[in-house]
């Protein structure tokens, strides 16, 4: 179990964590949710007594991380995958983590087979791969065989395969009884993992809810329709009373009444479709809305920006299943899609 | 509160499983012994040649350490690379989750490093002092001589305190581009430039590593109004040495990994 309570960073003027109280329990994985620079990673790194707090605790299992003896035992943690020494081998970055916290020599072999680095035990670190990385930092995380596991962005760098096992083994954590915190930007990643959902925005507590409730409450059903006479179908959906909105590339979004009585309508006034269909909103769209407001890198603040452009973050990936719920060329929110590659290089 | 063995023996193993610590202490040791037997080779055939004052401030002992100018560089880049190391390729933050007690994790550390540049650096010491001697000849100086085993054991210590140092140094810096860009031209050139320009040698003589070496000698030249005796300039130097480590300290303590 993890517990903060007020736990705030300046730098500064600048409020990278505000406030932030909250529990992660065990026995479930708990996703970590926020745009790039929403401090993630910043609270991630004061959870584990890196940074200094500017006020509030943060408590593991009811002791502060300075108060764990052999912290490596009580959590385990991945921040950097590429955090290691070039010129260090595989086994022996794990051995001289393991020898300060006296787990055995034995561990560093096991997590080894565990991650699937069995083969590169030997080899320098300076040839790995960023997947390849990121698996000898969930072979350290996972050392020590610690009750709390903490991921920052574990999926980034991984093949559609990895990316599946790296799920797979924190569900696994989870039903074991641990508690698993994962950060992520990805709320399609999120859906498909978490159980429980706390989406920070500008370094405040947005949400701290089940992912069921979250799916629920912010999941939006329209039917989209696609016409060549579109002026004389929004006219005739607003005669009838309906929500109807143009979505900008040719097609019109309904609120809130079934496709079927949409079809009939049409058909009543002799209007050609050439598209209607039930959507389902994304789960990132609520995501994007939730912290429109908190973005910190906006793209490009007054300018119009095209509907495709860079496409969601999900999309980004190409190796990665689409979640349930995404939309691939629907139009986005110009919100952090845009702004994910800036800060990536930044 | 993390185990002081077990943070010991972590260090150890971060030390001998990288090649650039090994690489450079190993340079140390070759350049420190191969200088100072060629310049003893240089001087034993020009000896005679040499003038009668020099003649007779000639100092046997010291002169077979005459490599430890070049030999303290790959030391330096040593103590450097020991501490940078960990923040140049961010190993730091999961080293600093596993020991947060971040005083024993420094301790440790340092005291690794330290005494295996304590070993390597009173080896070299001892080597060099005897090969040079035997390559000197007539003119040898002998270990059962007054002040020779100081002077031979005040090598090892030297360098021992200059890789000390210079961890005290990186542990402020933490870059190590920064720390040897400041380290390096400090020691082979300011400091000697301020050693021996007259209008800046008082303040030159109490700089680390001019005050330290003073500890490898064995004879005062003559006239020397140098203010303090082999174990003062060595004392002094630790001073320097504890002054760079309680920054360090501070540092570390402070920052956010």
């Amino acid at each position: 179990m993890i517990e903060l309570e007020g736990l705030t960073k300046h730098y500064g003027d600048k409020v990278a964590v505000d406030h932030l109280t909250f529990t992660v329990r065990p026995g479930i994985v708990t996703g970590f949710l926020g745009p790039n620079g929403a401090g993630k990673s910043t609270t991630m790194r004061m959870m584990l007594d890196l940074d200094n707090p500017t006020s509030g605790t943060v408590r593991i299992d009811g002791k502060h991380y300075r108060q764990l003896q052999d912290p490596l035992t009580y959590i385990g943690a991945l921040l950097e995958a590429k955090a290691v020494h070039g010129g260090r081998s595989a086994a022996n970055h794990l051995l001289c983590l393991a020898q300060s916290n006296g787990i055995p020599r034995r561990r560093v072999g096991e997590v080894l087979d565990t991650v699937g680095l069995t083969t590169v035990t030997k080899k320098r670190t300076k040839g790995f791969s960023l997947g390849m990385s990121q698996r000898l930092g969930i072979a350290a995380a996972l050392l020590g065989d610690p009750q709390v596991l903490l991921f920052d962005e574990p999926v980034n760098g991984l093949d559609p395969e990895g990316i599946h096992w790296i799920r797979t083994l924190m569900q696994n954590l989870a039903a074991q009884g641990r508690t698993v915190f994962v950060s992520s930007h990805l709320m399609s990643e999120m859906a498909v993992t978490a159980e429980h959902l706390i989406v920070i925005g500008q370094g405040r507590l947005m949400a701290d809810t089940s992912m069921k409730e979250f799916i629920r409450q912010n999941s939006r059903s329209y039917v989209r329709m696609r016409s060549p006479e579109q002026e004389k179908l929004l006219d005739l959906l607003h005669a009838e009373g309906m929500q109807a909105v143009a979505a900008g590339n040719g097609s019109l979004e309904v609120d809130g009444v079934p496709a079927e009585r949409l079809g009939e309508l049409a058909a009543r006034h002799q209007l050609v479709l050439h598209e209607l269909s039930p959507q389902q909103a994304s789960l990132e769209e609520a995501f994007m809305q939730l912290t429109a407001e908190s973005v910190e890198y906006h793209a490009h603040d007054g300018e119009p920006v095209p509907a495709q452009a860079g496409g969601p973050p999900a999309m980004q990936h190409p190796g990665q299943p689409q979640a349930a719920g995404a939309r691939p060329g629907e139009p986005q929110p110009t919100g952090w899609g845009a702004d994910w590659q800036k800060k990536k290089r930044s | 509160m993390a185990a002081v063995g077990q943070v010991i023996r972590s260090e150890w193993t971060k030390i001998r499983s990288v090649r650039s610590t090994v690489w450079t202490l190993g340079i140390a040791v070759v350049v420190t012994i191969g200088v100072g037997v060629l310049i003893c080779s240089l001087t034993s055939s020009d000896f005679n040649s040499m003038p009668a004052r020099a003649r007779l401030a000639f100092d046997a002992t010291n002169i077979s350490f005459a490599g430890m100018g070049l030999g303290q560089l790959a030391m330096i880049v040593f103590g450097v690379l020991v501490v940078t190391n960990e923040y140049s390729t961010g190993m730091i933050r999961a080293s600093l989750a596993a020991v947060p007690q971040r005083g024993t994790f420094l301790f440790c550390k340092l005291l690794v490093a330290t005494a295996l540049v304590f070993v390597v650096g009173l080896a070299t010491s001892f080597v060099t002092f005897f090969a040079g001697q035997t390559v000197l000849g007539d003119l040898r100086a002998y270990i059962g001589d007054p002040g020779v085993l100081r002077a031979v054991i005040g090598g090892g210590l030297y360098m021992t305190l200059i890789a000390l140092f210079s961890m005290g140094v990186a542990t402020m810096l933490r870059s190590p581009m920064l720390s040897l860009g400041i380290l390096m031209p400090f020691f082979f050139l300011i400091s000697n430039i301020l050693g021996n320009v007259p209008a800046t040698q008082k303040i030159g003589r109490f700089l680390p590593d001019q005050a330290g070496s003073k500890i490898m000698q064995v004879v005062t030249p003559a006239n020397s109004d140098v203010p303090y005796g082999p174990w003062g300039g060595l004392a002094i130097m630790i001073a320097w040495t504890a002054a760079a480590l309680v920054g360090g300290y501070v540092v570390l303590k402070r920052r956010d990994a």
